[in-house]
Formats: C-alpha cells, structure tokens, sequence
C-alpha cells in the first residue's frame, strides 16, 4: 500500500514537472526533453515485454525501424497520413513480433538465447532495407516539412513535445493498469517460473506473445514520432543496435519491471550524455561509453536499478 | 470410482528407462499414496501424468479421456493441479497475487479470482502474510503458498510431490493435517512422500516403485509387510552361513 501511494506520487510529480518543462525552456532545452521522452517511450516498451514478462530483447531496433518506415513510406508514397501510417506501423511491428516470439518459443528459447534471436532479427532488418531498392535502399526517407496536423508536422516544438509526452503517459498508464489485471500479475509469475505458471493454468505462450506484440507496438509509435520529428530515416540509424541498448538502458538504471523505472532513466541518462557531448566536444561515441561504463556499474551494484532497488526496500527486501 | 488411472505408461531418457510400463490409479476422493527410493522414477511419473514430459508409450486417462498429449496449462483447466518437489514462488508477486495467478484458472472475474485465492490462503493458514513479498516467507510458509496456489485452480485432483521435504516436524504435523483437510473437502489426492509414517498414515492405497518399475501396490497395511517393498527400503537380507 505504502509503495502503490509512493509510485503513483512519483508519477504525478513527474508529470507536473513534464508539463511545465516546455514553458520554462529555450529550444535546445526542448529537445533535450524530446530526447528523453522518446527514450522514455522506448524504455517502457522494452519494461513491458522484459522487464515484467521477462523476455530480454536486444533487438527493439526492429520495432521501432518498421514503425519509422511504414509512416515514413506509406506517407512519401502513397500520401497516407503519418498518424494512420503510425498505427499501420504499430500492427506491422506488433505482427513480426508475434513472428520472432512464436518462432524462438517454438524452439524453446530462452534468455540469452532468446535475446541473440532479436538482435538477429534487427540486423537481418536492417540489412534487408539497406539493400532494397522498393524500401528505399541505404538513402533512406527524407520527409519534406509542412506544417499540419494531418501531416504530424509542427512549426511549434512545443506540440510535439506534447504529443510524445501523450504517448509515453499512453504506454505509462496501459502498463499501470495491466499490472492490477491477470495479464499483468501473469506475466510477472511467467517471468519468476514459467513452469508453475503453466502449470496453474496460465496460458503462457499466448501471454508471453502477447507482451512482445503490444511492446513492439509502443516501439513502432516511438519510430514513428522519430521519423516525423528528425524528418529524416535510413536503415543505420533506425535500426541500429545503439536503438535497441536505448530502449534497456533506462530500464537497468531506473529499474526493470517497474513502473517508474524506465522514465526516472530516462530522466538521468539523456542529461547525462547531453553533458558528457559537451565536455567531451568532437569525440564521436562517447555515449556508447557512458552507457556501457553505467551499466556496468549498475548490473555489478545496483542490479534492480534506483526506482527498483527503492521498491525493493520499501516491501521488506534486504538486499 | 477411477478419476484417474495410468496405463502402462513408459518414458524414456538418454537410453534409460526412467519409468517403465508402470500402471496405477486413483480413486475419486481418496489419497493415494506413491513411494519408492530415490531415483525410483516417481517425479518422472508425475512430470508425465501433469503434463510436463511427454510419454514414449502407454495412456493416462483422466475421467476416462486420455489426457497424456495434453499441456500442463490444459491439464490445470480440467482440474489437474501440482505442487513442485522445490517450491517455485513467484518471489517479487505479493503472497494473495501468486494465489490469484491460481485463482484466475477458473475465475471468470478479477474479483472471483480473489475469493479464490483468499479461501485458499485461509484454507493453508498464510492469510495473515497476502500482502507479503512471496521471496521473504520461510521453507515451510513456500510450501504452504505452493498448495494453496494449486488449491485456487479449484482442482478435482492434487499431485503433491514431497509436500514434507524440508519441513520441521512441527509443520509437517500442520501439512499432514491440512492434507487431510484438503481430501475432506472433496479433493482427491495422489502424492509421493518419503517419510514413511507420513504416507502410510494419510494414504487409503499405495504405490510402491522401484527402479522405475511399479513393485507394489495395496492398503498401507499390506504394503508395509511386503518383503519386496521392506528389500527396497532396508536392502536384501544378509544370509548367514
């Protein structure tokens, strides 16, 4: 009870200061809180499918690639409004999910293994759309800029600072929810032991498919924004392994499998790296290094992250 | 009558044959028992009678359907519930969550769930401890949470493989009376146990394994003088010259 209060308390400061943030901040400060939030976004759709249900993916870069091109394509092509190529692209990733879960499940595959079949998928990805002519090929999609909302393009920051922080508070409330309902409590008790959930009746392949199709969805909405955003995609930057590690990094530092955690990551990470860019000017990849010197740090002494180590302390766990 | 019955069942592994044509079956609203010394091949029976290995040959039969192709998942909905040999909490769900991942087998709401899950937990005497992290109970309190897990699925049959292990002799007497409480309240019971006077007490007919062989089956009584059963236990007699 004492944790439900503390977390939903967190939540709602963090909105509020969410909130107010654009009308206190310059234009670089604004994308500085854009970047956090599109981490944020990604974080929670990685929280959902491995850090509630347990299924470690490294390959998020898959979901959010396909969620990039389908708007970016279908809009450049075939006039479609980016808002229903984001929701074409949100059914496209959640159905390859399905694909890679149904087939590693098949094979019994599990945690690392697992998590290699993943990034397969996501480098496989990009190296299809690298090479193919009708997907653009390695030149990728520039989207021309025009100020509508049909065509998800803002002349303000400010809107689509909103907007994301409308999906993230989406994705936020959605796993909220679920966590009080069966699917959400089943997907916990499938990621401590499948073995004893399966054999209370849970329906663990359909659980476990059903986690990976809603993350990857949230992933694709996330690569939708990023397109529409940036204005510009190409198969390195969309699908490249450094998405996939943004979508698990807030969830190491802030904690996995909490409902706070990727977003309290996401809030240290991105101001982090903005400042290590400054100091460490002209040195390419210094974030690269940063993360991996965090994540250490963090798998060696903080293992269930800030947001879950409090948790963790409040229910009574000593370590 | 046979809610249960096992015909002929062998499963195989790496070569071996861990359990061979072994048949036994259990009637409805009793416990039966099932013993034998370690390695006889008494888990391997029950993996395959729950759903978790599949059978090289013969038949299970569950109320006269064959039951042995069947995912443990479908076997729980049709009233087959298990407890583990180690127990498996759901250590990070609070206790009254992990009896509702139970409860929710046949539940056709959340709320139901949780009537299940709180008859359950009062049932096993663990309601005091439901709002508990399932990692911070003790040996004895993971069995008590293991049972009234498989209790909320609302099951016709138990499988309990080795409820006692690790208990105090305090809360083996409480199991072994929450055991016979369980089988009053309509569930029938089969399990495997060690500790003889355990079994021979609770159960109404017994198994008895032994290299995964079946070797005995009767009344404790009877069971308990069977020479072949006391050579499994206490070894071949020595012959003296």
């Amino acid at each position: 009870m004492k944790t439900k209060k503390l977390e939903q308390g967190t939540l709602i400061v963090l909105l509020i200061i969410a909130g107010i943030f654009p009308f206190l901040s310059g234009r670089y400060l604004l994308s500085v809180g854009i970047s956090i939030l599109v981490m944020a976004l990604l974080g929670q759709s990685w929280n959902l499918m491995s850090g509630y249900a347990g299924q470690f993916s490294f390959g998020h870069a898959a979901f959010f690639g396909i969620g990039a091109y389908a708007s970016s394509i279908l809009y450049m092509d075939y006039g479609l409004s980016p808002w229903l190529g984001m929701l074409v692209g949100m059914v496209l990733a959640a159905a390859v999910g399905v694909i890679i879960g149904f087939l590693s499940f098949r094979y019994k595959l599990r945690g690392d293994f697992f998590a290699l079949v993943t990034l397969a998928f996501a480098e496989m990805l990009r190296v299809l759309f690298n090479n193919t002519k009708a997907l653009k090929g390695a030149t990728g999609v520039l989207i021309p800029y025009k100020n509508a909302w049909r065509e998800f393009q803002f002349a303000d920051d400010k809107a689509f600072y909103f907007i994301l922080l409308a999906m993230v508070m989406a994705a936020t409330i959605f796993i909220a929810v679920m966590n009080r309902r069966k699917f959400g409590v089943c997907l916990v008790a499938i990621k401590e032991n499948q073995e004893a959930a399966g054999s209370l009746g849970v329906p663990v392949l359909k659980y476990k498919l059903s986690a990976m199709a809603i993350s990857a969805a949230i992933a694709a909405m996330a690569g939708t924004f990023y397109a529409q955003y940036y204005g510009f995609i190409d198969p390195t930057v969309v699908f490249a392994a450094s998405i996939s590690v943004e979508a698990i990094v807030p969830c190491i530092i802030g904690g996995a499998g909490t409902l706070g955690g990727p977003l309290l990551g996401a809030l240290i990470i991105i101001p982090l790296q903005e400042l290590s860019n400054s100091l460490f000017e002209g040195t390419n990849g210094i974030n690269m290094i940063l993360y991996g010197a965090l994540i250490v740090l963090f798998v060696v002494f903080c293992r269930d992250g800030i947001y879950g180590t409090i948790i963790r302390r409040l229910k009574g766990v000593k370590t | 009558m046979d809610l249960l019955r096992v015909q002929d069942v062998s499963k195989s592994g790496q070569g071996n044959l861990a359990v061979s044509h072994v048949s036994l079956t259990v009637k409805e609203g009793k416990i039966t028992g099932l013993i034998g010394a370690n390695g006889a091949g008494k888990t391997t029976l029950f993996n395959c009678i729950s759903g978790y290995y599949h059978v090289t040959s013969g038949r299970v039969l569950y109320r006269g359907q064959e039951v042995q192709h069947k995912t443990a998942e479908k076997l729980c909905h049709m009233g087959i519930a298990r407890t583990f040999q180690i127990a498996k909490p759901f250590g990070m769900l609070s206790v009254l969550d992990n009896v509702a991942v139970g409860g929710y087998n046949k539940a056709k709401s959340r709320k139901e769930a949780y009537q299940f899950a709180e008859q359950s937990l009062q049932m096993v005497g663990l309601w005091e401890k439901q709002e508990n992290l399932a990692l911070l109970l003790n040996t004895g309190e993971q069995r008590k949470l293991e049972l009234a897990r498989a209790l909320a699925t609302q099951p016709q049959v138990l499988l309990l493989d080795e409820v006692m292990a690790g208990l105090t002799p305090t809360e083996s007497r409480e199991m072994v009376e929450l055991i016979g409480k369980i089988n009053q309240a309509g569930i029938t019971i089969l399990m495997i146990e060690h500790i003889m006077p355990v079994i021979m007490g609770l159960s109404h007919f017994i198994y008895v394994m032994e290299r995964g062989k079946m070797i005995a089956e009767g009344t404790p009584e009877a069971v308990s003088k069977d020479p072949k059963v006391i050579a499994s236990y206490l070894g071949e007699g020595l012959e003296v010259e």
